[in-house]
């Protein structure tokens, strides 16, 4: 529950007791299953970086017309001066 | 107790490309606010991403520079954390496959040459800018998110705020000689967050580390290491303890502050990124980038110690900046003596770009200006202390040698008739100076010549007044 409680807090979730507490057993679940999958012996097996075996798709550094302003603002619930206006979060990362 | 500094420093450099990390808006910088964004880089839904292929190619060539070794496979991660400088919630970035690894960067310490470890280096992208509004909220402009950027990581080797300095210089200079970035701290294309504990000398445990952020200048960067230092000798001394945190550095009052920061604010939760497949990157690949690479800060530094004779803090002055350093060859193409030309880049070349707060691209001086001028100088047409003079206003309006002496009127006076009278007024004037001088007081001689300089503004050949003077008051 714990566990539970800190990735809430990550996330910015709130849930209810009863949401929590199949929270709770769900993420047990998946990591009941992938504790399981971990007694494997993989060391011969190369590891999947990525299940598609496509080759990289590169883009050349050119540059495209993207949005304009106006566009880009469209859907702000609030603006000012060009820029997206939001509430201030004071938290340095 | 005898403490012993350890210092890492984690450096972030903006790519020099065209367009951004993963879309084709402009990466330059400057534009109205969102005017360089398209649904990519907003976040929009129903976007995929498409990595810059010069991009990853800049960041392998800046990696093979710092001798790294670079990955074979390398892998895109999501950073989770919610900041509204990231409209996707979450950056894009390397974390378990970086790019490449374990290389160095050579720095001169008193002890002797040293290698500093890069742990690692990797590419992601950059966010968004805040301005924050005085009326609690804060306004977002996109235009920087998702430029690319590299991050390079030292390992903790750093012994000293100098060092630090040194080491940053070091690579900032690769960064520079190699085209990947900008490299303008002021500006925000080069970044540094540095990392300081302190231990007991001897003792193999770090002592708790505290990060400190918002350093925009190299010499900020050592003040607020040595603040820091200071800091927790101090707290270590009076038996208290010191609290891993992050520390904003306060460039007015030269002091670190401790930020609010909660405890999970660091868990990012990385994993990897689905809307990108992992990057192979070939041995040919590699190799092409590293037959390409430009002849680097280090191997420059050699060739003017070994070809030119000059000091190592000289050849290490000039050529910690690549347009110095081009510069100085220029020059030396044109000029024969290195002493000259390292002594007026040093000097007043330096005094005045620092002076200016201007850098060598924004200057209309060039190496044809200073080769002019010192020509002038062995002819005899200009003295050198009207060379600063003229040296002043080439650099100011990049007019050559020539046409700044003819329109100051600055060349020396040489003209043995025209110097004559102005010594022979110079000797009527002083009477006493020259009786002193008549009665054995050589120095009073010094005075007259100075007095001969004044009358003609400096323009006077000063050997010449010298010999004037001395036939002049030959006793009779
Ligand atoms: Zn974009």
């Amino acid at each position: 529950m714990e566990d539970v409680e800190h990735v809430m807090k990550l996330a910015r979730l709130d849930l209810s007791a009863a949401e929590r507490e199949e929270m709770r057993r769900q993420l047990s679940d998946i990591l009941e299953h992938v504790a399981k999958l971990q007694e494997l012996d993989t060391a011969e097996v190369p590891p999947t970086y990525h299940v598609l075996k496509t080759r990289e798709i590169w883009r050349e550094d050119e540059v495209r017309p993207g949005l304009s302003q106006e566009a880009a603002l469209a859907n702000a619930p609030r603006r000012r001066d060009g820029c997206f206006q939001v509430p201030r979060v004071a938290e340095e990362f | 107790m005898n403490y012993e500094v350890v210092i890492g420093l984690e450096v972030h450099a903006e790519l020099a490309t065209r367009s951004k990390m993963f879309c084709g808006c402009p990466a330059v910088f400057g534009g109205q606010p969102n005017t360089q964004v398209c649904p990519v880089c907003l976040g929009l839904p129903g976007v995929l991403p498409v990595p810059n292929r010069r991009a990853v190619e800049f960041a392998i060539r800046a990696a093979l520079a710092l001798n790294c070794a670079v990955a074979s496979v390398t892998r895109f991660d999501r950073k989770n954390y919610f900041y509204p400088d990231l409209p996707k919630a979450y950056q894009i970035s390397q974390y378990q496959h970086p790019l490449a690894k374990g290389g160095y960067v050579g720095i001169a310490t008193p002890a002797g040459p040293k290698r500093v470890t890069i742990q690692r280096l990797h590419l992601e992208e950059d966010t968004g800018k805040l301005l924050h509004l005085p009326g609690g909220d804060s306004l977002v402009d996109l235009n920087r998110a998702g430029v690319p950027l590299m991050e390079i990581v030292s390992e903790p080797e750093l012994s000293s705020p100098q060092e630090a300095r040194d080491y940053l210089m070091q690579l900032k200079a690769v960064l520079e000689y190699t085209g990947v970035s900008d490299v303008r701290m002021e500006e925000g294309s080069l970044r540094c967050d540095v990392n300081v504990s302190l231990r007991p000398a001897g003792s193999a445990e770090l002592g708790n580390l505290v990060e400190v952020k918002n350093l925009n200048s190299f010499r900020a960067v050592q003040r607020a290491l040595e603040h820091e230092v200071e800091r927790q000798r101090a707290l270590l001394e009076a038996n208290r303890r010191v609290v891993r945190e992050t520390r904003h550095w306060d460039e007015a009052s030269g002091t670190t502050f401790a930020t609010r920061s909660k405890e999970e604010a660091h868990d990012y939760r990385y994993f990897p990124e689905p809307d990108l497949l992992p990057l192979e990157i070939s041995p040919e690949w590699v190799e092409q980038i590293r037959s390409q690479l430009p002849e680097l800060p280090g191997k420059r530094r050699r060739r003017l110690v070994d070809e030119d004779g000059l000091p190592e803090h000289d050849a290490a002055v000039l050529t910690a900046s690549k347009r110095m350093a081009d510069l100085y060859d220029a020059c030396r193409a044109g000029y024969p003596d290195p002493k000259t030309v390292s002594n007026w880049l040093m000097g007043e070349l330096a005094r005045l770009l620092n002076a200016t707060g201007r850098d060598l691209s924004q200057v209309p001086l060039t190496a044809e200006h200073l080769i002019g001028m010192w020509r002038l100088m062995d002819q005899g047409v200009l003295s050198g202390k009207l060379a600063k003079a003229v040296f002043e206003e080439m650099f100011r309006t990049g007019k050559d040698a020539a046409t700044v002496v003819r329109e100051q009127g600055a060349s020396q006076i040489s003209d043995e008739a025209q110097l004559a009278a102005v010594v022979e007024r110079v000797v009527a004037a002083n009477p006493k100076v020259v009786a002193d001088f008549r009665g054995g007081k050589e120095q009073a001689l010094g005075f007259l010549v100075g007095q001969v300089m004044r009358e003609t503004r400096g323009r006077a050949n000063p050997e010449l007044a010298n010999r004037l003077l001395r036939d002049q008051l030959r006793p009779g």
